[in-house]
């Protein structure tokens, strides 16, 4: 404590060598920056390619009887979709935010083991190619869930299968020592003064996330490894008639299934709870609530896994189980959006493109929060589950739910990675594009599943409004897809035209405003002692307490920070 | 307009749909109308619709209205506060209270959509008694009186097939069909259903939930139709290629033209046994060609 005397609080990053430059440094780096842009870019390339996969599907299901693409490409298509989308983008995409941020909001100089987090990436990559490999072969087709005895060898003999299998091998182990890391680093090299309490609540939910996927990836990994020697060293664990079980793969997808869902939607909880206060210009509502409910939603995600077998042979006392942790995990959830909500209540709230994105969010994921009840009173699911209601069910969750929070990040921290602003005129079009977009495309899918629509077909007949509602969907995906569009192109055009943003350009609360955009290698020369959960704050009150001016920035020493940016 | 207003108006549009008309609801909720687990799955799906309105319309309706008052143009000055313990705990304890009524309801509901009634009085003649709690048949549901038909479905890439009741005692020339089932009206029909391949899902949505046939397992689900009609359904599980054609229906017809049905069912095939015999010892003395008429 008694060490720490600067005059006047100020963002000062220089004392390094120059950053070095050229690709030979992106694929030897193991900066913590690097590594998460390598991350974001990467996973927003598989999201574009799982999007052209749900694309092509919308194009199919547009008309009843449709025949644009065969029964064996859809079922390829839909496997692809689901696992890129789960295994190439959402989780990792976490993780690159995480890697470029986490240690900037604890002041922190890199992440606590360095080259295991290249190590993650490069494991990321090579799931993401080994499985794409597969499209110049025979791509997989049991679906993302990969039943056997669908997936085994008998009725699913490519290679397709083992590149999924591969996959998450791959992408498991990436996303294990990837949060390793983040517990090593949370627990060990905060800044001084960021006790439990002072950690940001995007911090709280990363932790979350790496607990849970520590819990949870080790069982899938077991599982796809039985479904591997099963289908090629004469094992019979999923064979019923060699006295296996397929129930076991039941068992074991969903133990890591439902933490995989909140796995994917935390950070952006946290990501939400950064967001608000800065644009409602009030702390966030309720910061032990949110911190606690993160916890507790994490515990509860252990026990609800057999809500997605409700249909299948087990016991009534288990299915009244599972639907009573089913509904009580909606009770931390629900407690986070009163605290969203009353984050904003009585703020003076800036429409800025971030703050849309998770006001959009919070409007959508009350919507699949609300479908998710319905699912678990499993009487109800009997006539749900299986039907695009589910579909419907788990984009509101995860596409307007965790993507829509993910673009939030991308607005918000865009300055933060690139130095320069991103359009917000392109990024309220594109808001307002993807939320209707969305809404257009899921909304009637609750109906089409409550009108007896099976989800994983590739035809349906032409009876009672099913064409109609197909095609509301179809027109709905691509206004969605045109809205990403145009944040891609936003971007593109900022990075090298985009407005100078400086090191705080949203007057931000946390730590990672504390340094030039971008960062330095060294991320921070000093690194402040802090004594809230909003250090920019203090600050900046700080500052004003000895200059006896109101400011709106924390100076940046001549010298340090813009040279940066402007080369850039 | 402003960004407050539009994010509102889905929700606007969305309660208005659901206060509307009675007509709205077939338009939100599950197919019905075939038997009575369907209609108390309907019923349990309405109630859950109706708390869910309401949470939806308070919650989105204050996400909406802190949106427009408290934007920047109307409330220039944010109101520093960190949290309100006592509205906290309220909140909490409100949803704690939602989950309770749901589980309560759900528990009450149960028996009427797993537990099969008796048939009624108009029942076909040939139900018979079937017997019960067989170990690993436990969640296997009777009627009171231990009476009813008894169906075996059969999944398999990607057709459906169903066994009833009737043959020799060896269990070997049981009438069957592939796709359509025939069932009698007015009577408790079980269904015990198995696979022979892959994972798939009987679902025919008027007339209940959904089961997983899983293979190595037995799943159990029934159904009294009082109407005479056609009810379809389909696969619901992913089962490969063709699950999007594995589609199945339920033909319910009154008892004494099932007995009919059933009688002419069994009539084919022991015909086609006879047959397929014969051509089969023609074949052994090299003198047959080896067709056999398909039933």
């Amino acid at each position: 404590m008694a060490t720490y005397v600067a005059p006047v609080p100020q963002i000062a990053a220089h004392k390094v060598d120059r950053e070095s430059r050229g690709w030979t440094s992106w694929i030897t780096t193991t900066d913590h920056k690097k590594i998460g842009i390598m991350y974001l870019v990467t996973t927003f390339v598989f999201f574009i390619l799982g999007g052209t996969e749900a694309l092509l599907m919308r194009l199919q299901l547009g008309a009843p009887e449709n025949t644009l693409i065969n029964p064996q490409t859809y079922n390829e298509l839909f496997t692809m979709h689901g696992t890129t989308m789960i295994f190439l983008f959402v989780v990792p995409v976490w993780a690159g935010f995480a890697n470029y941020f986490l240690p900037l909001m604890i002041g922190a100089r890199d992440m606590a083991f360095p080259r295991m987090n290249a190590l993650s990436y490069w494991l990321l990559l090579a799931g993401g190619i080994v499985f794409y490999a597969s499209i110049f072969w025979t791509p997989p087709s049991a679906g993302w869930v990969s039943y056997p005895p669908l997936s085994s060898i008998a009725f699913s003999p490519s290679g397709g299968q083992d590149a999924w299998i591969y996959l998450i091998h791959l992408t498991g182990l990436s996303s294990i020592l990837g949060a390793v890391n983040f517990y090593a680093t949370i627990a060990n090299m905060r800044a001084r003064g960021m006790s439990w309490g002072r950690l940001p609540l995007f911090v709280w939910t990363v932790l979350v996330y790496s607990i849970l996927i520590i819990f949870a990836m080790p069982v899938i990994a077991g599982a796809v490894t039985l479904l591997l020697t099963d289908r090629h060293f004469g094992t019979h664990f999923y064979d019923p008639t060699q006295g296996g079980s397929q129930m076991l793969w039941q068992n074991m997808f969903w133990f890591f299934g439902h933490p995989e869902v909140y796995i994917m939607i935390l950070p952006g909880f946290g990501m939400v709870s950064e967001i608000l206060p800065v644009f409602a210009k009030k702390p966030v509502f309720g910061y032990k609530a949110i911190a606690t409910s993160s916890v507790t939603i994490a515990f509860l995600a252990f026990l609800v896994w057999a809500h997605h077998m409700f249909t299948a042979p087990i016991p009534l006392v288990v299915l009244a189980f599972v639907m009573m942790s089913s509904y009580l995990i909606a009770v931390p959830t629900g407690v986070k959006i009163f605290n969203w909500i009353g984050t904003l209540w009585s703020g003076s709230i800036e429409y800025s493109t971030a703050l849309l994105f998770c006001v959009g969010f919070i409007a959508i994921f009350l919507i699949g929060g609300i479908s998710g009840v319905f699912l678990a009173v499993f009487p109800v699911d009997w006539q749900l589950n299986e039907s695009y209601f589910v579909v419907a069910h788990i984009h509101f969750v995860l596409m307007g739910g965790a993507v829509f929070t993910v673009f939030a990040a991308v607005y918000y921290w865009f300055p933060k990675m690139t130095g320069r602003l991103m359009s917000e005129t392109l990024g309220k079009l594109s808001f307002w594009l993807m939320f209707w977009g969305f809404l257009f495309t899921f909304l009637i899918q609750h109906v089409i599943g409550l009108d007896g629509m099976p989800r994983r077909v590739y035809e349906y007949p032409n009876v009672g409004n099913l064409a109609l509602y197909n095609l509301i969907s179809t027109i709905g995906a691509f206004i969605l897809a045109l809205g990403i569009l145009v944040t891609i192109i936003n971007a593109a055009r900022s990075v090298k035209v985009g407005a100078i943003a400086g090191p705080d350009p949203w007057k931000a609360n946390t730590l990672e405003w504390f340094t030039t955009s971008p960062p330095a290698v060294n991320n921070f020369d000093e690194i402040p002692v802090i004594r809230s959960v909003e250090p920019m704050k203090d600050f900046r009150r700080e500052i004003e307490r000895r200059t006896g001016q109101r400011i709106e920035q924390v100076p940046v020493p001549a010298g340090s920070g813009e040279a940066a940016a402007s080369s850039l | 307009m402003r960004p407050a207003s539009l994010l509102a108006a889905p929700g606007l549009a969305v309660a208005m749909l659901l206060v509307s008309a009675p007509g709205a609801f077939a338009f939100i909720t599950p197919e019905a109308g075939g038997s009575p687990n369907a209609n108390s799955i309907d019923t349990l799906y309405k109630l859950v619709l109706y708390i869910a309105a309401v949470v939806f319309v308070v919650v989105e309706g204050a996400l909406g209205y802190a949106c427009w008052k408290f934007s920047a143009k109307r409330n220039k000055v944010a109101t520093q506060t960190h949290g309100h313990t006592g509205l906290e705990i309220g909140w909490t304890l409100g949803a704690v209270a939602i989950v309770i009524i749901l589980a309560v309801a759900t528990l009450l509901k149960l028996g009427s959509i797993r537990n099969p009634p008796n048939s009624g009085a108009e029942a076909a003649a040939s139900t018979t008694s079937v017997s019960g709690a067989l170990y690993a048949e436990t969640e296997r549901k009777l009627p009171p009186n231990k009476k009813a038909l008894e169906i075996e479905v059969i999944g398999r890439q990607y057709i459906w097939q169903y066994v009833y009741p009737g043959g020799a005692k060896n269990g070997l020339g049981a009438p069957y069909s592939y796709e359509q089932m025939v069932v009698p009206t007015h009577t408790t029909v079980l269904l015990k259903a198995v696979s022979m391949d892959v994972v798939h899902s009987w679902w025919i949505p008027e007339l209940g939930g959904k089961i997983q046939v899983v293979p190595g397992y037995a799943n159990y689900t029934w159904f009294k139709i009082e109407k005479p009609g056609l009810y379809r359904g389909q696969c619901a599980n992913i089962c490969g290629q063709g699950h999007a054609r594995m589609i199945a229906s339920v033909r319910a017809v009154p008892p004494a033209q099932y007995e009919e049905w059933i009688a002419k069912r069994t009539q084919e095939i022991s015909e086609a046994n006879v047959e397929a015999a014969t051509q089969r010892s023609k074949l052994e003395a090299g003198s047959g060609t080896g067709r056999v008429l398909n039933p």
